[in-house]
């Protein structure tokens, strides 16, 4: 089997909350590998963690009010990326491991034409020289398919469309050919034409690259469309993480059935389109305050006693290799519990 | 649909055009308009639900506000049970405004910050004479109810309360004056799936006990297909296909609705659906293409030089289903 590229291990980063008086454990023990070429999908709701979970990664958690716990360990070449010196850290960042957010207006310079700011990564790690980090940048805009790339090198952000922005950060992030891509919400403040469009493109360019990708998103759809393996995170923890046909077809942590449950379908039979929605009851909790037991009790509709009281480990699944198929419940040492499906959740009292 | 009788709201050629930015840092004159709302109509029966649909800046919003005059159109007629929304004034416009309200997308941005949640519910009941006193923290207390808040958080700010309650809020705000006719601005997109379900099976609930009629604005097509009877889809100003949600799921006439559809990520990896990825962005609304708006992104294998010059009428393409494209007899 191939050696994972990316290893995290027990990743616990905290923040001292605005009071000053509480500990947010935003992401509270999480473990997962990266293997080379593969897409692994990181979902959950807002506040569970898979944000910070991949700033942690690059350490591009502000410090204060966060902290990367001692023992939090994230091991990528060989080296653990969380004891690195800043300088060896910076000769990674960027060009080893590469990062897309979410808001591309927000997160290209207004003040620098993009050809700029593609250049700046060739130029400080592979110390090219303008003129050829300029003619790099024009190739990378060509790859990610935007058009006249020699006239649009000198673009200002303000003068592409959100499309296109995302494009010129994929540029970005590509440039040096990173082996570990990681893609915050890339399309979610997209169209959903041109989320297919992104969506496409990144498929394509790690088919060329030969790159891991790892894809954070809410959106299930996504996740089914581009995922190898899937991660389930809930509460700072990893809940499920099993391979993405598996995950589909045998979901068995209760929040991923209701996540799944909670989803309006484009392919729902139409008999069904217009039944209710299964829905989770209640809401996220605080990362200050998670609940004792197994985090997702309040919300879950098969807890019992020792739900409330013990927090269950991540417990083996697979049907095939061991290992592959893990989640963090009860149920599976009772299965008799999981009983025929709840009725849908009335939303009225 | 098509028999006016029943429909509660009728919206006829509207029409709402934007001056377009000035140059010269604001002083110059302006550039050319943008055609937000371009010739639009639709009726919704009473108790029914019109899921308006389009990508950022075709105009949905446009055509949601300008229906309530919060936005005044340029031209068109509205009319709720047969009343003309847009030739009322003073008085009268606001004894029609107790008949259709509004919730918007962002539960952050529109409740007043400084207001708790009884204040919220309060104003409305005030403004249209409907409850004071004792009567009115009755009333507060039941709509808290019927939305699914518990009654304590009516002294909340709303800072204190997570999205999908502020939602509620807003809901419940709409709700307070009694309205027959609701535009749904966006209402579950702000939200987290698994809140999501909660505020759409709540709305569900409402429109079934009230009667209610919506106008579900949305970008998200499964959500539309989960809530809508019709589902009218914008393109660039223009509506580009109306039809019962049944026959525009299962046979979109227009190329674009069928390139939207097909955009739409399902979750169900063993999905084998073709996949139509559009290229190019959406032009902008001050300078639509000529003929069809759609034609240079079309990927109808028909596409011709009357697509580049002449713009294809809304027709009856089936029956209840209308779109404007030359060859929706033929459809992707």
């Amino acid at each position: 089997m191939t050696e994972p590229l990316l290893r995290v291990r027990d990743l616990k980063t905290y923040f001292v909350t605005e009071q000053g008086s509480g500990t947010a454990r935003a992401v509270d023990g999480v473990s997962f590998d990266l293997y080379p070429g593969e897409t692994l999908g990181l979902v959950g709701e807002s506040g569970c963690g898979k944000t910070v979970t991949s700033l942690s990664v690059l350490r591009l958690i502000p410090e204060p009010p966060g902290h990367i716990r001692p023992g939090s360990f994230i091991e990528f070449a060989g080296r653990n990326l969380l004891t690195l010196a800043p300088r060896e850290l910076r000769a990674i960042r960027g060009n080893q491991i590469a990062m897309i957010f979410q808001e591309p207006m927000t997160s290209l310079n207004p003040v620098f034409t993009v050809g700029d700011q593609i250049a700046e990564a060739a130029i400080v790690h592979q110390r090219l020289s303008r003129r050829a980090a300029r003619s790099r940048a024009i190739e990378m805009l060509k790859l990610v398919g935007i058009p006249d790339p020699a006239q649009r090198v000198d673009d200002y952000p303000h003068q592409m469309s959100g499309g296109m922005r995302q494009r010129v950060m994929i540029a970005m992030a590509l440039v040096c050919h990173p082996k570990v891509l990681i893609a915050d919400e890339p399309t979610t403040a997209l169209d959903v034409t041109i989320q297919a469009q992104i969506l496409e493109l990144l498929e394509r360019l790690q088919a060329e690259l030969g790159m891991a990708v790892m894809l954070i998103t809410h959106d299930l759809g996504v996740v089914a469309g581009s995922a190898d393996r899937v991660v389930v995170m809930y509460a700072g923890q990893v809940v499920e993480q099993a391979p993405t046909p598996e995950l589909f077809a045998r979901p068995l942590h209760p929040y991923t059935e209701g996540l799944l449950a909670s989803v309006p379908r484009l392919d729902a039979p139409p008999a069904r389109a217009r039944g209710r929605l299964q829905g989770i009851p209640g809401q996220v909790p605080a990362a200050s305050d998670w609940p004792g037991g197994c985090r997702f009790h309040p919300r879950c509709p098969y807890a019992w006693d020792r739900c409330r009281v013990e927090e269950p480990p991540l417990l083996d699944a697979s049907s095939g290799e061991p290992g592959t198929h893990t989640v963090r419940c009860w149920l599976l040492t009772e299965p008799q519990r999981r009983t025929a499906r709840p009725p849908p959740l009335a939303s009225l009292p | 649909m098509t028999s006016s009788a029943a429909a509660l709201v009728e919206v006829e050629g509207l029409v709402k055009h934007f001056p377009g930015e000035r140059g010269f840092f604001g002083l110059g004159r302006p550039h050319t308009v943008v055609r937000a709302v371009d010739d639009v109509s639709f009726a919704i029966p009473a108790g029914q639900t019109l899921g308006l649909v389009g990508e950022s800046g075709c105009g949905k919003s446009t055509v949601g506000r300008t229906i309530l005059r919060l936005i005044e159109p340029d031209a068109g007629r509205v009319a709720i049970e047969g009343l003309n929304v847009l030739t009322l004034g003073g008085r009268e416009l606001r004894a029609l405004r107790r008949r259709m309200q509004i919730v918007f997308q962002d539960p952050y941005g529109s409740l007043n910050p400084r207001l708790t949640v009884r204040q919220t519910l309060a104003e409305p009941l005030a403004i249209h004479h409907l409850a004071r006193g004792a009567d009115a923290e009755r009333r507060i207390a039941a709509l808290l109810e019927e939305v699914g808040l518990d009654p304590r958080y009516a002294t909340s700010y709303a800072h204190e309360l997570s999205g999908g309650q502020r939602q509620r809020v807003g809901i419940a705000r709409a709700l307070s004056v009694e309205p027959q006719f609701l535009v749904l601005d966006e209402p579950v997109s702000a939200l987290d799936v698994s809140i999501q379900a909660q505020v759409l099976n709540l709305l569900a609930d409402l429109q079934r006990r009230r009667r209610l009629t919506y106008l579900f604005i949305a970008h998200d097509l499964a959500v539309v297909k989960h809530v809508a009877d019709h589902v009218a889809v914008m393109y660039l100003g223009k509506l580009v296909e109306r039809a019962p949600a049944p026959s525009l799921y299962a046979a979109p006439r227009h190329p674009y609705t069928t390139s939207l559809l097909s955009a739409v990520p399902v979750p169900d990896p063993k999905a084998q659906r073709p996949r139509i990825v559009l290229t190019g962005d959406v032009p902008s609304p001050a300078h639509p293409p000529a003929g069809c708006a759609f034609h240079p992104r079309c990927p109808h294998p028909k596409k011709d030089a009357r697509c580049r010059t002449e713009p294809p009428a809304l027709r009856e393409v089936a029956p209840g289903q209308i779109a404007a494209c030359h060859y929706a007899e033929e459809p992707l």
